[in-house]
């Protein structure tokens, strides 16, 4: 039977620890959150159910090890993932793909490969981290409904390169730990963004890059952060990550919102734990010939 | 007359009335009461607000408790109570609801830190089309290996009766070392 739930409940983290540690061979379906409207009550907290909507996201494994992954709005495909990582022209991934439309990853990576466009390593290399991007990328999901199923795998076409999921754990949790660090300090993407008094000064001499260039072009005290992301099409990962170098470097200045004090959680006090009950073994054996014979 | 108690523990809608009422041998004295909030109703009609009794005597001499706790946080100034004196205890987990999980960790770790005695934890619902099988949730939940993760059906009186016997031999191994 799959394994059901929600990444609110269950994250992506403690999926791939317990896939790793299972050994387990199968494939995840992550879906789209849809909000119902309707609210349940889960460990005394109020919350809304979510059902699943469509696919986003597909990562299979194979006795534990990660080997393939795609995003629903993303073109997985081979000449995609060697054109974005600079292998193969925009010009060149356009010819192929027009030339090649119906041939699978691997009989066009043989194909690449002989006609000396890319080396194998460079396909291995380039599937590698478009996987892990993927994977990295579910890391900061939080709501989802997931779905495992048991033994099903991606079809034989494309080209899996098993990675061991140790260290995508691992470097998954320091960019956990990395996204809550900006949460905390970014709280609220409903803040707006200024610049500091003399800002001709502060940006003397500063290389920015494109992204950091394109959020400094919309800092206003009207715009909130949300609204900068949203119009240079940015995730709230990215932002948060810009904002924080902007703001360490003292090129921008926060306009914190009133009424923003965190509450502080009450703390429980507890009694000393009490005494064990002296309970002799004689007795045990008792219960235990008294439960077998019910 | 000596009696001994045993706690049957967990979230809410885990299972632990049904538990109790298979192997109880009276019917089970069992303060449930109506749900009052919507969303608890849509999981179930009744809840237990201070906690389940049931019963099993062995003979003249010797009679075993049975507690159940109130699954709800709302609650839980009950369970230390109830732990207390307790010889070993149940924590029941509904293996088809994830968002409980986390719960039945947070319980289980409570319980501990009340009485270090032994204790078993309940992968229930196992005949559900959901569940998640017993090794998955003992990942899910860190239960180390040690530790007894049996697969439970709690309206099934030999399922029951299997986490008990596992329980009790527990504290046997226990009281050997």
């Amino acid at each position: 039977m799959p394994l059901k739930g929600e990444l609110r409940d269950f994250s992506t983290t403690q999926l791939l620890n317990l896939i790793n540690l299972a050994g387990k061979t199968g494939t995840l379906t992550i879906f789209k959150a849809n909000k119902t409207g309707e609210f349940e009550e889960v460990n005394g907290k109020k919350r809304e159910k979510i059902t699943a909507g469509p696919e986003r996201a597909k990562v299979s494994f194979r006795t534990g090890k990660l080997i393939y992954a795609m995003m629903d709005d993303q073109d997985g495909n081979l000449v995609s993932v060697l054109n974005k990582a600079g292998k193969l022209t925009d010009e060149q991934a356009r010819i192929i793909r027009e030339r090649a439309k119906n041939t699978a990853d691997k009989a066009l990576a043989l194909l690449l490969i002989n006609a000396n466009y890319v080396s194998q390593n460079d396909v291995v290399s380039c599937i590698q981290q478009h996987t892990l991007d993927v994977v990295y990328n579910l890391l900061s999901w939080n709501q989802e409904p997931f779905r495992f199923d048991d033994d099903v795998l991606p079809d034989n076409n494309r080209i899996q390169v098993p990675i061991d999921l140790e260290n995508v754990i691992i470097e998954g949790a320091r960019r956990i730990r990395e996204i809550e660090e900006l949460n905390q300090h970014l709280p609220n993407l409903d803040m707006a963004l200024k610049f500091p008094e003399n800002p001709k000064e502060k940006f003397k001499g500063i290389h920015l890059s494109v992204e950091e260039w394109r959020v400094v072009s919309f800092v206003n005290p009207k715009n909130s952060i949300r609204q900068i992301a949203k119009a240079n099409n940015m995730s709230e990962i990215e932002i948060r990550r810009i904002v924080y170098g902007l703001e360490q470097a003292g090129l921008v200045e926060l306009v914190k919102p009133p009424g923003m004090e965190q509450s502080v959680a009450a703390k429980t006090t507890r009694r000393p734990a009490p005494a064990k009950p002296q309970v002799q073994k004689v007795v045990v054996n008792r219960l235990i010939d008294k439960i077998r014979s019910i | 007359m000596q009696t001994v108690k045993m706690v049957i523990t967990g979230p809410f809608s885990a299972g632990k009335t049904e538990f109790i009422r298979s192997i109880s041998e009276i019917e089970v004295v069992s303060t449930e009461r109506e749900i009052t909030t919507p969303a608890e109703k849509r999981q179930k009609d009744v809840t237990t607000v201070a906690m389940d009794f049931g019963r099993i005597t062995v003979d003249d001499d010797l009679v075993l408790y049975l507690f159940g706790t109130p699954g709800q946080r709302r609650f839980d100034f009950m369970w230390e109570i109830l732990a207390e004196g307790m010889l070993g205890f149940v924590v029941m987990v509904d293996s088809s609801k994830p968002e409980t999980f986390r719960e039945a960790k947070s319980i289980l770790e409570t319980f501990r830190a009340y009485a270090p005695t032994p204790y078993v934890v309940a992968a229930n619902k196992q005949d559900h089309p959901d569940a998640w099988s017993a090794d998955d949730l003992r990942i899910a939940l860190r239960i180390e290996e040690g530790v007894k993760l049996l697969p439970c059906v709690a309206k099934d009186k030999e399922s029951v009766k299997n986490v008990l016997l596992e329980l009790l031999y527990s504290i046997l191994e226990e009281m050997d070392t």
